[in-house]
């Protein structure tokens, strides 16, 4: 189910991989349009995804009474992308550094690193229950 | 595109010549299935050639490292060859580029197990 209003495009899906490929191509798309270079759209690309994955699988853990809930909007400004999860909550300060040398041959947790270090901004919000992230790309003057 | 592995045998070596994207649920259980398959077997010595993935997520690098990891502890060695510009930003990005043995040539990757 989807929604759209003044460019800014509301999602609320179940949790499961085919909504992370629905959020990650939606992402792609308003990246593409926005006129962000190859590595810009992959950059945008992959940080959506992993957050997409966060709230339905480590989040919501798949669970099918739980939904996910994302928006997204080009601000003329920005990429803004907003994705919510109904799960117990994610302390963000509380992860590994991935970068750690005992950390560094860790099958998992470079997720949030990933989001970080492509996005200009990452804030984390807590619902009670979930967690909302809020993701922003600043876009170069004169993309469109 | 959903991940595709060619298996070839070059004096010794296995190289899995991969294509697609290597995420979560797309890539990802295919490559540790491959990778635990040659070590079961035997093979010690296996080039993964990245040069047609585009796309790996952090679910991917996860099971790069896997595999390096794996095959370590079993005595072999995984390593890897012709990375493209976003997996290799992605492997300098996370450090990963530091755990590999990485080759642009394919006759020096496969000179090196030697």
């Amino acid at each position: 189910m989807s929604a759209t209003s003044k460019g800014r495009q509301s999602f609320r899906l179940d949790s499961t991989m085919d909504s992370v490929a629905e959020v990650e191509a939606a992402a792609e798309k308003l990246a593409t349009e926005a006129g962000l270079d190859e590595d810009g759209c992959f950059h945008v690309t992959i940080a959506v995804r992993e957050a997409a994955i966060n709230a339905a699988m480590h989040g919501n853990k798949l669970d099918p009474a739980k939904k996910i809930d994302v928006s997204l909007e080009n601000t003329g400004d920005a990429l803004v992308f907003v994705i919510a999860d109904e799960g117990e909550g994610l302390d963000p300060d509380s992860l590994p550094d991935p970068l750690a040398p005992d950390n560094l041959l860790r099958g998992s947790g470079r997720g949030i690193f990933l989001i970080r270090s492509f996005m200009d901004e990452v804030n984390f919000r807590q619902l009670h229950p979930g967690t909302e992230m809020t993701l922003v790309k600043h876009l170069p003057p004169g993309a469109l | 595109m959903a991940l595709t592995i060619a298996s070839r045998e070059v004096d010794g070596v296995t190289v899995l010549d991969l294509s697609g994207r290597i995420t979560l649920g797309e890539g990802s259980v295919q490559l540790r299935d491959a990778i635990r398959d040659l070590i079961a077997k035997g093979q010690k010595n296996i080039l993964l050639n990245l040069g047609e993935v585009n796309y790996i997520d952090s679910s991917g690098l996860g099971e790069l490292v896997s595999a390096y990891t794996t095959a370590k502890n079993q005595g072999a060695a995984v390593k890897l060859l012709s990375l493209t510009k976003k997996v290799q930003d992605l492997l300098q990005l996370t450090k990963l580029y530091t755990v590999f043995d990485i080759y642009d040539d394919e006759a020096k990757g496969i000179g090196s197990y030697k």
